[in-house]
């Protein structure tokens, strides 16, 4: 458990993508199976474990413990598990081990429930401090260490230099501890063959339009449609198997019931989830603030369903019945996904519309002004491409819709990781409100990109010469009416916040501009923001 | 006679009436003993200055020629009578020169420990536990969570990563005094015989501890003239923790931040200094290290000062110890 125990401390620790990827290949490449493929299954989050209750381990430790000092030193680490791993002291005669983390899963899995109390204390005397946290976290549910599943997925891929695609197409048909992945990606044996049906076949992406894109090419050879705001998905029923993917393959089906239940067709198709009406029903798509209610939800209440009912907006079909479609010419799937959606419940699909147009200047007015406030942009698919993985430029464009923009009084800076240590390059920046009859700043979002490299150094620079506060690695700067920092915010769209003081939150915010031609009393008001969430709603 | 009539704290720090000094005052005091460097013991201003060699040259080296009025060097084990006091100072095992200082009139017998610790390190003494009836102990690291690891397996850490990242700057923030040493010295004892790479600041310190005959090897400047271009990739570069938030650090190529400090124990300390690779390495005990060395002495009282005071008072309250908190003021808590 000592090296997984170390990699989980390097991962919480480091910011970089590209050194966790690096660190998790190296941890894949040089620990033994089964311990890798538990370490796998306990980052992306596919160990089931019968979790202990965090009130058993402080049992556990109290039969040691002074009540008084364990609660000066939990007061002082803030975290149980930690605090338990660092004040645990064995009794002398045990002799210090390390557990091989496959041992230690397998045990825990074939314990009965009256032997855990003793299996746990057991496996706390054996391990050191380091590894004792990695495996109080293991037990109580809950690594947090920031490390997604697709992050695990591409450390696979650099470890065996495999495509991730080709991971993520094998993901879900695969069980801890994985050895045939593990065999697969050391090259001692052949891929695996799945067996389970409805697996997540890896998702068609789209390029942005970019500048000079578009010439050239003949709108006839293209269909539009519309992008809209929800979240991409891949819904399969095989065999009898039904299953809701998200588009990087982590299975959501817990949290869709509703649309699981509605999904009576054979095959496997790509859409867009989303809340509120489908057309069929001649009622409202509503906005992605509302889907938020109904995503990462283990389990969902009827409420929910009732207030919050999903539906699918069907944009393409990989699967046929049992047949592979994904070769098949992009107009000769819509006519499969049409007839489907058809046959299909209508509270619960529909079909993505045809956006007509005959030429770009046209499409690029639609663009800017869609039809319906959940519309993020357009999508350009060309007729003849067949359904493939990835993000190749050509077959599919996206043709977003212009972001929005405010401007914003620079409130608060915090210092970068890495290559930014020493930059202050973490913004928050706020709008004007009245307050008590007060004209005050109230923060709306926080942004660490968007500025060039020059932009950086003046934003440092004046963080560091107007300073008022400092709060750890945080500082207040000086933002007055008539002295500040005003920038120009952009982001993708706002949503209702309980959160944040200010209520509303920035969807995706980037510093678009320095408006140093500009005096903090000129930058935009709250209301302004508001009002850009009531006119979705 | 009693403890308390012999040491007690006063306004400017601990306080021996009978012998008109002061130890490690926070003010400046006609007569200081002063058992180690660190800026937050050893001040200057003093009128007379009694410590170890090594803790005046390093006074000196800090403060220049005129950091006190007059001092007195005195070697470890010698008994000096300070106005009908009996003084003596014992190594502490903190960093190079520092000193317990024993201090005894009518029978009585308190040792003042300064900061201390247990483990062996390459660049001072060790501790050397002295009978007394009352121990000031310190209380930096004085809660149940502080169990430092090993030495080697935190310097492993770094040789490591510097495998597995050698495109990028290791930066150690380490303290001036004591720490940046001792890294150094680890490190050439786990074989790393690359130049290291110094922030000036330490400079003369390292200087100093080198005709002390303590190796560290080859050291170079992190400095860089006008015209010089060096990213620093793959190097151990080390300075003072609060350099590597400043300007200067931008001169190195993707670096990568190190800590060595008992603090790092926890991992939120580390996270919210933005630390990568924490390294714990402390000059202080250990919660084992703090509770050995009083059973170990077994004094009939214990004094607790500048640190987490409440937890080893409720220890020896629990081991049927006599303790009490001193609440000294004007010491760093951070002192790491």
């Amino acid at each position: 458990m000592k090296a997984f125990a170390e990699l989980l401390d390097r991962l919480v620790l480091t910011p970089q993508r590209n050194a966790k990827i690096r660190l998790l290949a190296d941890y894949f490449r040089s620990a033994p199976d089964p311990d890798r493929g538990y370490a796998l299954a306990a980052i992306a989050g596919t160990l089931s474990l019968a979790t202990v209750k965090p009130a058993m381990i402080r049992d556990l430790l109290l039969e040691r413990m002074d009540e008084v000092l364990f609660r000066y030193s939990y007061d002082y680490v803030g975290d149980l598990a930690e605090t338990v791993s660092l004040v645990w002291e064995p009794p002398e005669d045990v002799v210090p081990d390390d557990i091989p983390l496959g041992d230690a899963i397998e045990k825990l899995q074939t314990t009965g429930r009256a032997n855990v109390r003793s299996v746990v204390r057991d496996m706390l005397d054996r391990l050191d401090t380091s590894a004792r946290f990695a495996f109080l976290k293991l037990v109580t549910g809950g690594l947090r260490i920031g490390v997604s599943a697709k992050l695990a997925k591409q450390a696979l891929a650099e470890m065996g230099s495999k495509d991730v695609t080709e991971i993520e197409t094998l993901w879900h048909g695969l069980a801890p501890p994985y050895l045939p992945l593990f065999q697969w990606l050391t090259g001692e044996a052949e891929r695996p063959v799945l067996s389970t049906p409805a697996v997540f076949h890896s998702v068609m992406l789209a390029t942005p339009v970019g500048e000079g894109d578009l010439d050239g090419l003949d709108p006839k050879d293209f269909a539009a449609e519309w992008k809209w705001d929800g979240i991409r998905v891949q819904l399969a029923n095989v065999g009898g198997t039904r299953r809701l993917y998200s588009r990087s393959g982590d299975e959501i089906s817990g949290a869709f019931p509703d649309v699981l239940e509605a999904s009576d067709f054979s095959g496997i198709i790509d859409g867009e989830l989303l809340v509120g009406g489908t057309a069929r029903t001649n009622r409202a798509t509503r906005t992605f603030s509302d889907l938020q209610q109904r995503l990462n939800r283990k389990s969902v209440s009827r409420r929910m369903l009732d207030e919050y009912p999903a539906f699918i907006r069907a944009y393409d079909v990989l699967f046929s019945g049992e047949t592979d479609v994904r070769a098949e010419a992009f107009l000769a799937r819509r006519a499969m996904l049409s007839d489907l959606v058809e046959r299909a419940s209508p509270q619960h699909f529909d079909l993505s519309p045809l956006v007509p147009f005959s030429s770009w200047e046209e499409l690029d007015q639609l663009r800017s002004e869609p039809p319906d406030p959940v519309i993020e942009g357009i999508m350009l698919k060309r007729l003849d491409s067949p359904y493939t993985a990835g993000r190749a430029k050509g077959p599919w464009f996206k043709w977003k819709r212009a972001p929005y923009n405010v401007d914003a009084v620079l409130m608060y800076a915090q210092r970068g990781h890495g290559k930014r240590s020493s930059y202050y390059s973490d913004f928050t920046f706020g709008v004007w409100t009245e307050v008590d009859g007060l004209e005050t700043l109230v923060p709306v979002g926080k942004a660490y990109f968007g500025f060039t490299d020059a932009e950086l150094e003046i934003l440092d620079r004046f963080v560091r010469d107007n300073t008022t506060e400092r709060f750890g690695p945080v500082r207040a700067v000086r933002a007055d009416r008539d002295f500040g920092f005003v920038v120009e915010v952009a982001f993708e769209g706002l949503n209702r916040s309980t959160r944040h003081k200010s209520g509303v939150a920035m969807r995706f915010p980037r510093i678009a501009r320095l408006r140093q031609d500009k005096l903090p009393h000129e930058a935009d008001r709250l209301e302004t923001l508001q009002a850009m969430i009531e006119s979705k709603s | 006679m009693k403890p308390d009539a012999l040491l007690y704290p006063a306004p400017k720090g601990l306080y021996c009436e009978i012998g008109d000094f002061y130890i490690d005052p926070v003010q400046p005091v006609d007569r200081a003993l002063i058992t180690h460097g660190h800026s937050d013991h050893a001040r200057a201003g003093h009128g007379q200055v009694l410590a170890t060699r090594e803790t005046l040259d390093i006074m000196r080296i800090r403060y220049g020629e005129g950091f006190c009025g007059t001092s007195q060097t005195v070697a470890l084990g010698e008994t000096i009578t300070v106005n009908g006091v009996e003084v003596r100072f014992h190594p502490a095992g903190h960093v190079l020169g520092s000193a317990q200082i024993s201090v005894m009139a009518k029978g009585t017998r308190i040792v003042v420990s300064g900061d201390y610790k247990r483990r062996r390190d390459p660049t001072c003494l060790a501790f050397e536990p002295m009978p007394c009836d009352v121990f000031i102990t310190e209380a930096t690291f004085g809660l149940p969570v502080f169990h430092h690891p090993d030495d080697r397996t935190e310097m492993r850490k770094l040789l490591t990563s510097l495998k597995q990242f050698p495109e990028r700057t290791h930066v150690v923030g380490a303290y001036a005094l004591g720490k940046a040493q001792r890294v150094i010295a680890l490190l050439r004892e786990q074989g790393y015989d690359q130049p290291i790479y110094i922030h000036g600041a330490l400079q003369k310190l390292c200087d100093y501890y080198r005709s002390e005959d303590i190796d560290l090897g080859e050291l170079r400047p992190a400095t860089l003239a006008a015209d010089e271009k060096q990213d620093f990739a793959g190097t151990v570069v080390i300075g003072p923790p609060a350099a590597f938030a400043d300007r200067w650090a931008r001169r190195f190529v993707d670096p990568l931040a190190i800590f060595a400090s008992g603090w790092m124990m926890i991992r939120q300390r580390a996270k919210q200094r933005g630390v990568e690779l924490p390294l714990v390495i402390s000059d202080h005990c250990d919660w084992p290290e703090l509770t050995q060395t009083i059973r170990e002495i077994a004094p009939a009282q214990v004094w607790v000062t500048h640190g987490r005071e409440e937890a080893l008072v409720r220890w020896c309250e629990l081991e049927g110890i006599a303790a009490r908190p001193l609440h000294l003021v004007g010491y760093d808590d951070e002192g790491e």
